[in-house]
């Protein structure tokens, strides 16, 4: 009976917590609070899944059923029509694996891959000091990757030759030269950079003319006298600015350089080939196609446009009613009428307006036309950016007794740009989707020109899928980048707080 | 007696054209100007002395001969004798029609998008995160060319759709047997009236007085819905009590179309086979079909971006607040959120009707005649007269852009906050 | 109506600037080494490039010839591909040297565009071309059709004219491109593709069920497809005329290819001798070498030749000769004495 008197209860260890309901933990709750949180909830989630399980179920089959290997369409259908039986649909991935070079090169002779390829890489290493200015350890590791990237990717390029090309013109040290002179670069890159030195913008101001006479080839003179021409304008400058004041001394070194181009270029170019002649083989503008079309013109647009697009936008905020006049008079009309009308201006109506005799090359054409376009849609973005100013910022500048271009240069243009960069970003991402219109002036650009030509071949006859999605995924990869990018650079340059 | 002199007048000096800042300006204008001016002589004189060379002459008569040529979609009568103006009249038409559903249906699927985008479902957000970078992220030339060939490999033919013996046919018409969707576009019923009220013409440009009545009928129903609307709210201003009004409102829109209706004796004319296709009713060619198709979905993309921008810019403190003073969700996205979010839409959302209805022009790449595929495209082709054909439809083109801009931007100042 | 004035007078002045560059196409293309022709974008046997690039065709080979004739090498040819659209701006505006892409000869292009057709290399015509299954005998059975056309050509113009002279309707859709129009066709988007018989021709050999389709008997036009340069440069546009009809010269003097050396040392056909440089100046009257017609017979052979390969009976285009024979054989190819 003693244990009996024992009633009271003295808990001697705590219990265990007990698990929370079903309905409140764990996946069950994330469920009902995500995606079935009352009636309207449950039905879009139903709805969603509904169209996941459409496009899966149509799409998966054809997916799985593809087929790399096969001459031709026919073949691509007797394999799938084998392995998955009678009516199966499949992607024949074949069409890729045979034409990829041509979505990619164009025409560009197989012998000279390497040389777009190598302009590719150094692309990045020239962007390098801009993308990343002031990051020592993040310029540092993209050097090393473009370096190890140009050593794999040229070789490979280098070894696509079969063997007996007629008529191969590089001899193969060419490129074995070319691979050694740009690692060596890459090197002094990578040893400034450790060193700190901000020296290799040097690179990416002379990185248009050696990515002009990689693509093109042809003598080495040719866009050494077109940089000479800069060299004019810098020194001109330099040497007039003390006296003449910054605007005079840029417009008389513009004069100087301009007719350094115009006139005295050529011959002297001529004449120094002759006595030296050093170049690469020249390949013509009609053999370039496909993605390196759209990246060269893309990119030469997106490099060009932007200080004619600040200019413009400048030109656009000035006190200067003619000048003013004249900039929103061009903005408007080229944001008002649709690219392939100006595509055409630059395939039908150029001949016209230069003088008789006159006939240059159709890329360059288009690329003219097609910096234009994106300078006067980049104009109003920074237009915008300029806007978002505060008054007392420009009061500040002028308080300080900073003249007109110092202003810009050191208190306006920095904050503006920094705050228009997504729109800017947007705007590229819109001028290199609209690189494929030049389709329709007789240009090789990947999603129409050379889809049109496999296709017109009898062995692809009648295929549409596969070429459209190749073409679509490497669009989406590049500009998808793009906005990635510059999402981050929105975050990381964003000093207000919010 | 004046202690005050007047600055010693300085002497105007050539020099100071350059160094003066009061006089710079000017020196910069007029140098500017003068070499605008010698750039465009130029180019006049480079285009006059390349039309001498090819023996052509700038010259627009070329307009009002015989086209020659058909087209498959005409919104105003057109045959092949018609003038090259009916043609590019037709072709702005086209143009016009694309560019004003494209808009229509964008806003509406963008609004859509973007505001499921920000919905608190899981999956739907990420679905249409997807959607919305997939679309934004490639050219739009890829979504119009795909979408045409689907719709025409797809799609069963016409003679599918024919009963043979004891065969049931392979395909049928959707939506209750009205509107058929075969590979060479789709099939959708016409109104038709018995007792037309006639019309005529403007400058080729037929009136139709039996639409003009459908169209004045309906807007002076919604004129006077909206004074019902307007009478109760003063009503419940006043009184505190709001009258019921939805029976009048549904009389008020509903009974007059319907009574116009009967009075004209509206009905469908219903596409039927016959022969090789099927006759009767409106045929939208495919092309009309995934250029708008296209358009609406690629900008759509852009739209839902814009409008959950414009939301999320408003900042949480508004609805809460709302929420406060008891408002409802719904009426707080009506009253408090949407007016605010609006002044953020509306800019970027007029840039992209305009790139709508720039966009149309790559009709090109399906055949779409359009005003390029008939001034720029077949007329010029016909006449070789690149010049005159070009000029003029740039002209158009910039017109439709700064005629839709003035317009937005004219709403845009009537929804923005009044700074005073 | 000053303006118009003034700027005639203007244009007046600078006329014989312009007249006298316009006469320079051949030094241009001499001084260039290279000559420029318009090309169609890919039309299978007629001209369209290969995987690597290269070009072949019937018109590409005339082409070459006249590059041989002009610049002694045949592969000294850059071929602009133009589209229906396209291709009268590129040559009138200097773009290119000399259009060979299959374009049909009529007297507005030649007026209006200020064009110059200086011969007929194919005699072509439109037709139609339907599924067998569609139970049409003929092109006047196509009441209410749905018909395939290209934009940009004489077709559209032909067809109208051809439905209204009949009495019968058609519904037209406008393709850009003979790749395009194909698989509409196939895809059963519309009932007929009409276009020239060689061009259907072409496209129903290539067909997997070529049974399945025929070419109904009418020919609604006349479409004699030819070479063109630009108008008021006359010495170009004989040069480009007499090199093609040196190829039919060749055919029918029996000089292929192969023996061309051979016939050169044997020959006592004055003809002959004159066409192959061997005796006279004749070519160099045109301002070229004088065996300038004998590299443009080696270049591709002569005019039987060309056809043979590249779309004669045995390719996959399998085209007769019909019209295009030579006059001797009952055709319409014909040139004048070379003398």
């Amino acid at each position: 009976m003693a244990e009996s008197k024992q009633t009271h209860f003295v808990r001697t260890e705590m219990l265990q917590p007990s698990p929370p309901p079903l309905r409140e933990a764990g996946v069950v709750r994330w469920l009902r609070e995500n995606l079935f949180s009352g009636w309207f909830n449950t039905i879009l989630t139903l709805f969603g899944l509904a169209v996941i399980w459409l496009l899966v179920s149509s799409a998966l089959p054809w997916w799985l059923n593809g087929v790399w290997t096969a001459g031709s369409l026919g073949e691509c259908r007797e394999i799938i029509a084998k392995t998955a039986g009678e009516g199966a649909s499949g992607a024949c991935w074949a069409v890729v694996r045979e034409r990829w070079h041509q979505f990619i090169f164009g025409f560009y002779p197989v012998d000279l891959w390497w040389r777009p390829v190598l302009a590719f890489c150094l692309l990045f290493a020239a962007m390098g000091p801009v993308l990343f200015a002031g990051q020592k350890r993040k310029l540092l590791i993209l050097l090393g990757a473009v370096g190890a990237t140009i050593v794999i990717l040229v070789t490979l390029a280098a070894s696509a030759v079969p063997n007996e090309v007629p008529g191969q013109t590089d001899a193969p040290f060419v490129w074995k030269l070319a691979l050694a002179l740009s690692l060596l670069t890459i090197g002094a890159m990578m040893a400034l950079t450790a060193a700190g030195s901000g020296r290799l913008l040097w690179f990416t101001g002379l990185f248009p003319a050696l990515c002009f006479w990689l693509l093109w080839g042809g003598p080495i003179w040719v866009p050494l006298g077109a940089l000479f021409g800069f060299v004019l304008l810098a020194a001109v400058y330099s040497a007039l600015l003390k006296r003449a004041g910054p605007g005079m001394a840029a417009g008389l070194g513009l004069i100087v350089a301009l007719v350094w181009w115009l006139f005295i270029d050529a011959p002297v170019t001529v004449a120094l080939n002759n006595a030296i002649p050093f170049g690469l083989t020249s390949v013509q503008s009609d053999e370039f196609g496909g993605f390196l079309l759209a990246i060269t013109i893309g990119v030469t647009a997106i490099t060009f446009s932007l200080p004619v697009g600040i200019l413009l936008a400048l030109g656009r905020q000035s006190d200067m009613l003619i000048v003013k006049t004249l900039c929103v008079g061009f903005i408007e009309f080229i944001r008002g009428v649709p690219l392939i009308t100006l595509l055409f201006t630059a395939s039908l109506l150029l001949q016209y307006f230069l003088p008789p005799g006159t006939n240059f090359d159709i890329i360059l054409r288009v690329i003219i036309l097609v910096t234009l376009f994106a300078a006067a849609y980049l104009a109003e973005v920074i237009r915008g950016g300029l806007a978002a100013l505060p008054r007392g910022q420009y009061e500040a500048a002028d308080a300080l007794g900073l003249d007109y271009w110092q202003a810009q240069r050191f208190i306006i243009l920095p904050q503006a740009l920094k705050v228009s960069i997504p729109a800017i970003v947007s705007t590229f991402i819109g001028l290199f989707k609209d690189t494929t219109l030049v389709a329709f002036v007789g240009l090789m650009d990947p999603l129409k020109g050379v889809t049109q030509i496999v296709r017109a071949d009898i062995d692809w006859k009648g295929i549409y899928w596969e070429p459209y999605i190749f073409v679509g995924a490497i669009f989406f990869v590049i500009c998808f980048g793009m906005s990635r990018y510059s999402m981050y650079l929105e975050q990381k340059l964003k000093t207000d707080h919010r | 007696m004046a202690l005050a002199h007047d600055a010693p007048k300085e002497s105007f000096r050539l020099s100071m054209l350059i160094y003066d800042t009061r006089y710079r300006a000017i020196t910069i204008q007029v140098f500017v100007l003068i070499l605008v001016a010698a750039f465009f002589a130029w180019l006049l004189n480079n285009t006059i002395e390349n039309l001498a060379i090819r023996g052509k002459e700038f010259n627009y008569g070329f307009l009002w001969q015989r086209a020659g040529y058909d087209i498959g979609q005409q919104l105003i009568p057109y045959t092949n004798d018609s003038t090259h103006f009916r043609a590019l009249l037709i072709g702005l038409l086209n143009t016009l029609a694309v560019a004003v559903l494209g808009c229509i249906f964008a806003t509406l699927l963008g609004v859509l998008i973007g505001v499921l985008r920000l919905s608190k479902n899981w999956l739907v957000s990420r679905l249409m995160t997807v959607y919305v970078e997939v679309f934004r992220n490639v050219p739009v030339l890829l979504w119009i060319l795909l979408a045409y060939v689907v719709l025409s490999e797809v799609t069963p033919s016409p003679r599918d759709f024919k009963a043979a013996e004891g065969v049931e046919p392979a395909a049928s018409m959707v939506l209750g047997g009205t509107v058929a969707i075969t590979n060479r576009g789709t099939n959708i019923p016409a109104p038709l009236v018995d007792h037309s009220l006639g019309g005529f013409e403007i400058g080729g440009i037929p009136v139709n007085f039996t639409v003009l009545a459908f169209i004045a009928v309906m807007i002076a129903s919604f004129w006077a819905n909206a004074r019902i609307l307007t009478a109760a709210r003063l009503k419940q201003e006043a009184t505190g009590d709001r009258p019921t009004t939805w029976w009048k409102s549904l009389l008020v829109l509903f009974a007059p179309i319907i009574a116009l209706s009967l009075v004209l004796g509206l009905h469908w004319d219903i596409p039927a086979l016959a022969g090789f296709n099927f006759k009767g009713g409106i045929l939208v060619a495919h092309s009309f079909t995934a250029l708008l198709v296209a358009l609406t979905l690629y900008t759509s993309a852009f739209i839902a971006e814009i409008v959950r921008a414009g939301i999320l810019a408003i900042s949480k403190g508004q609805s809460e607040a709302a929420f406060a003073l008891g408002l409802r969700p719904g009426r707080t996205m009506q009253l408090v959120i949407l007016p605010q979010a609006l002044r953020v839409i509306i800019p970027p959302l007029i840039s992209q009707y305009l790139n709508i209805t720039k966009n149309t022009s790559l009709g090109i790449a399906v055949s779409y005649l359009d005003l390029r595929g008939t001034l720029g495209g077949i007329s010029l082709n016909q006449t070789g007269r690149e010049l005159e054909c070009m000029l003029l439809m740039m002209a158009i083109y910039l017109t439709l852009s700064l005629t839709i801009s003035t317009v937005m931007n004219f709403y845009n100042k009537s929804v923005q906050l009044k700074v005073r | 109506m000053k303006t118009t004035y003034l700027l005639g007078a203007i244009a007046a002045a600078t006329m014989v600037a312009g007249a006298a560059s316009a006469q320079a196409t051949l030094e241009a293309v001499k001084a260039r080494g290279e000559l420029i022709c318009g090309s169609n974008t890919g039309l299978t046997g007629f001209g369209a490039p290969d995987a690597n690039g290269n070009w072949a065709g019937f018109d590409v080979d005339l082409c070459r010839a006249v590059a041989a004739a002009v610049l002694g090498d045949a592969t000294k040819v850059k071929f602009v591909p133009t589209t229906g659209e396209t291709r009268f701006t590129a040559l009138q505006s200097g773009e290119v040297d000399v259009l060979i892409r299959n374009s049909t000869w009529t007297a507005s292009r030649d007026s209006e565009l200020a064009l110059d057709f200086v011969a007929v290399n194919y005699y072509d015509g439109q037709g139609f071309m339907v599924k067998k299954d569609l139970g049409v005998s003929s092109a006047k059975e196509l009441d209410g059709a749905t018909v395939c056309i290209q934009t940009g050509t004489t077709t559209e113009l032909n067809l109208a004219d051809f439905f209204k002279q009949n009495n019968i309707t058609y519904q037209p859709v406008t393709i850009a491109d003979d790749a395009e129009g194909q698989r509409q066709y196939l895809a059963g988007a519309c009932d007929a593709y009409t276009t020239d018989a060689s061009g259907l021709a072409a496209s129903r050999a290539t067909l997997p069920d070529a049974e399945n389709h025929i070419i109904l008997p009418e020919i609604i036009s006349k479409e004699p497809l030819g070479p063109v340069v630009r108008h008021g440069d006359n010495n170009w546009g004989d040069i480009v005329r007499w090199t093609y009809y040196s190829l039919l010269i060749a055919e029918e003097k029996g000089i292929t290819k192969a023996n061309v050396e051979e016939v050169a040392a044997s020959t006592n056909d004055e003809e002959v001798k004159r066409l192959l440089g061997l005796s006279g100046d004749m070519a160099v009257k045109f301002g070229l070498d004088n065996d300038a017609f004998k590299r443009a017979i080696l270049a591709g052979g002569n005019y039987g030749e060309i056809f043979a390969t590249n779309i004669g009976e045995g390719t996959s285009i399998n085209l007769a000769r019909g019209l295009n024979a030579l006059w001797t054989q009952g055709g319409l190819q014909y040139a004048p004495p070379f003398r």
